[in-house]
């Protein structure tokens, strides 16, 4: 719906200071970044995670006593979907080389390094191939490529600085230094960057950078490094995909190596058993998981389920007790609420503003400590713009690009946006965007090296399911370089085990009897199954009705 | 709709197909489903516009016309008749990318049915990006790459334009055929990316970044705030004064 009469009116205190906004931003004058103990100061006063009773101690696992998200020590505290008992693991329903839980953009993106190394390859996603937060990234990915002011020196400390200097740094290394190698392997592919006409690649600040280097395809880049990916994988005929197949475990043998997955399928309901050398955990995020009741930018199926696969199996969790919020989530339209607005919009020039219209903060600080000011002007200083629903957000002032980078920039550099708020009724390159902090990124996740290797040998970990690279808070355009340089080297070593590492063995499932026995030790007495795979957004009226005691078959 | 519509929650009828639930006006066909009582398994995806997971199909009684939405992205109208099409048929052609070449030839020898097109505009009219679906297969029936590329560059490759094609012509694969051409020959090359990618692999930072791998946290601080920020308004000439890391 178009902004109601009452955001109208308060949207000519935006437009009554944009003038003396765009002449400083044109003078290169910019609102003072904050020093590290003032970020620091923000976050600890007004960041979700810090607030108490925002984590909770693990019971069991191994990193039981860590404490993190209470809707994540839910997921991790619940049984299997599946008695063990009953699954027969000598009757094989496929076999492969290299198994991938997942089909975004680490899944994707190992399958082909996978294949090439010579492995047949299956992807298992939950819902379509390409469904995934990858096909959602919208700014763009980082990557030092311009050398005369750029380097990987700066990308690290870059990094480093976003993630609080808590980051693994091989990981880091590892991210930096693939980076402009991920980028040409993406340009070989036919990935469209937006280029000037010598072919140079454009490129943006993000929050957090030293030197522009977030590249980027209009506002779509995920998508057209999803689509890419996935088109590839299709042109490959021993990359097997099974859709609407979700990993509910795994599958150990008896010299505790992996060795499959059980996989479900979501239409028929139906159990099946994958045997393979190797498995790759690229099964994204846990936005879904509404954490502290945020709204989410993630897709539909972020509901964590490779944390609570692999720490069922015995992998250790780390950075996990951080949970990024996204500054930028839509608020109004309420249909449109929590939509990622992509950072590139202030990277492209756009301020933030309370509701006089007034900066309080750079828009160009890392993400926590952006979304920690937007909090703090809401809910303490109290001049957020409050919208008919009741909520309240911070404008965020696109026309200004128009101002800056000429008449239709807006339209040019941010289609996807524009079309989908002029749905709406709104021209976002006339009218500013109504914000608020939305969950957008699982920063931690299963503890893995720079070889995406893990604990269980055999088993490998890529994307936003692992934690580490990112330290404490990830800087944006590093996810889609993370999925794609983790994803690479995954798929890779991963099929020189199944080559050369593997060992046959009897397959079990006794890690998940282990641990549901721990879960009764420690005297979680519960229902609860995980992974949770979907949402329920079912009306609860309808969910009242729902009374079937007894199935039979799959009519429910 | 105002606040005070909202505060009344007005229902209105919908029909999934073809079955009667009323639902509040403000929701979109997706939520308006889920407020029904289902559960989504297919058609739903990234919940904002951009996978194509959830292209529907909807009529009004007494109209001839056949509108078409995302579901996540379109509001519901009374007495809306919709039904989504979370999956269609398509033809797929595989390929090298190493090999093709970016001419009508490979588009035609890989979807030899782009002839067909008869140029009904049905595709475009069914296109719930407002893509101009028909004007790229006439670039691509040119040979115009570059066109084909340009004009389909929002497709999400929801298949409702192949849905309802009369020639039978999967207009989204044939875009991806021409994107990736545009990319891979078409588009000039970004040189500055080749030789930065040489320079890693001769590993010019090596040193440097294993240095500061091994420094500790305080230093590191100093080193960040102490960190040279390109302006934001500077231009593509712009470079640092300190160039020892570069």
């Amino acid at each position: 719906m178009p902004y109601t009469e009452e955001l109208k009116q308060l949207i000519k205190r935006v437009e009554a200071t944009r003038p003396a906004r765009v002449e400083k931003k044109r003078r290169g004058e910019e609102f003072p970044l904050l020093s590290l103990k003032e970020r620091q100061n923000r976050l600890e006063k007004y960041h979700p995670d810090y607030k108490p009773g925002s984590r909770v101690e693990l019971r069991v696992g191994p990193n039981k006593g860590y404490a993190i998200q209470p809707e994540m020590v839910q997921m991790l505290e619940a049984k299997s979907r599946i008695n063990p008992d009953r699954i027969d693991l000598n009757k094989i329903d496929y076999e492969t080389d290299v198994l991938i839980i997942g089909g975004g953009g680490a899944g994707t993106a190992a399958a082909l390094t996978a294949q090439e190394a010579g492995a047949r390859v299956m992807i298992a996603t939950k819902l379509r191939h390409g469904d995934a937060n990858t096909m959602m990234a919208e700014g763009g990915i980082q990557a030092a490529t311009k050398g005369t002011k750029d380097s990987p020196y700066y990308h690290y400390l870059d990094v480093l600085g976003g993630g609080h200097f808590k980051n693994v740094p091989e990981l880091v290394y590892t991210l930096v230094t693939e980076a402009p190698k991920v980028l040409a392997w993406l340009e070989s592919l036919g990935c469209m960057f937006t280029k000037f006409p010598d072919g140079r690649l454009k490129s943006l600040h993000g929050g957090g950078t030293s030197r522009k280097r977030m590249h980027y395809a209009a506002d779509i880049t995920g998508a057209e490094i999803m689509r890419t990916l996935r088109d590839e994988a299709r042109n490959r005929s021993d990359i097997k995909v099974l859709e609407f197949m979700p990993a509910v475990e795994l599958i150990l043998n008896e010299l505790g190596h992996c060795a499959g997955a059980v996989l479900y399928n979501l239409e028929t309901e139906e159990y099946f058993v994958v045997k393979a050398k190797a498995v790759i955990l690229a099964t994204g995020g846990s936005g879904r998981l509404h954490y502290q009741g945020f709204m989410t930018t993630n897709h539909y199926g972020a509901t964590g389920d490779g944390v609570v696969l692999g720490y069922r199996a015995g992998l250790k969790i780390c950075f996990l007790h951080t949970y990024q919020y996204h500054p930028t989530g839509i608020v109004f339209p309420e249909q449109a609420e929590g939509i990622l607005i992509t950072e590139k919009f202030r990277g492209a020039g756009a301020n933030v503003l309370n509701i006089d219209g007034e900066q309080f903060v750079n828009e160009r600080e890392p993400r926590d400590v952006e979304s920690s000011c937007f909090i703090r002007e809401c809910l303490e200083v109290k001049k957020g713009v409050p919208t008919p629903s009741g909520k309240v957000g911070i404008w965020l002032d696109s026309p200004m690009i128009d101002l800056l980078m000429g008449e239709g920039a807006v339209k040019r550099e941010f289609p996807g946006k524009y079309i989908l708020l002029k749905r709406f009724g709104i021209d976002i390159s006339k009218e500013p965007m109504l914000v608020y902090p939305t969950l957008h990124y699982q920063n931690g996740g299963l503890e893995y090296n720079s070889k995406c290797e893990t604990a269980i040998p055999g088993l490998y970990s890529s994307g936003e399911v692992s934690g580490g690279v990112h330290g404490e808070n990830r800087l944006m355009g590093n996810s889609l370089l993370d999925v794609c340089v983790f994803g690479r080297i995954a798929g890779t070593n991963a099929a020189h085990y199944a080559k050369e590492g593997y060992q046959e063995g009897k397959l079990t499932l006794d890690h998940v009897r282990k641990y549901h026995k721990e879960l009764e030790e420690a005297g979680i007495i519960t229902d609860r199954i995980a992974p949770m795979l979907l949402p329920n957004y079912t009306n609860p009226k309808v969910r009242e009705r729902q009374l079937t005691t007894h199935y039979l078959g799959t009519i429910r | 709709m105002d606040v005070e519509a909202n505060k009344k929650e007005e229902l209105v009828p919908i029909f999934i197909m073809g079955k009667r639930y009323e639902v509040p006006a403000s929701l979109t066909i997706q939520k308006a489903m889920e407020y029904a009582g289902y559960q989504l398994i297919r058609g739903c995806g990234c919940r904002g516009g951009i996978c194509g997971a959830c292209g529907t199909v909807y009529r009004f009684p007494g109209s001839y016309k056949i509108e078409v939405g995302l579901a996540c992205q379109t509001l519901v109208q009374p007495n809306m008749y919709l039904t989504q099409i979370p999956f269609f048929p398509a033809t797929k052609s595989t390929y090298d990318i190493e090999k093709v070449k970016p001419n009508v030839e490979t588009l035609v020898k890989h979807y030899p049915e782009l002839l067909r097109c008869l140029q009904c505009n049905t595709c475009t009219k069914s296109c719930p990006m407002d893509i101009e679906v028909m004007d790229y297969i006439a670039a691509a029936m040119r040979g115009d790459i570059t066109r084909l590329a340009e004009l389909s560059f929002d497709c999400v490759m929801c298949g409702l334009c192949t849905s309802r094609c009369p020639a039978e012509i999967c207009q989204y694969n044939i875009a991806i055929l021409g994107r990736r051409l545009y990319g891979r020959y078409i588009a000039p090359k970004a040189e500055h990316l080749a030789s930065m990618v040489k320079k890693v692999e001769q590993g010019k930072y090596e040193q440097m970044l294993r240095q500061l791998m091994d420094t500790d946290e305080e230093t590191l601080k100093t080193l960040y705030s102490a960190r040279e920020i390109e302006p934001e308004q500077a231009g593509e000439e712009w470079v640092p004064k300190d160039k020892t890391y570069l």
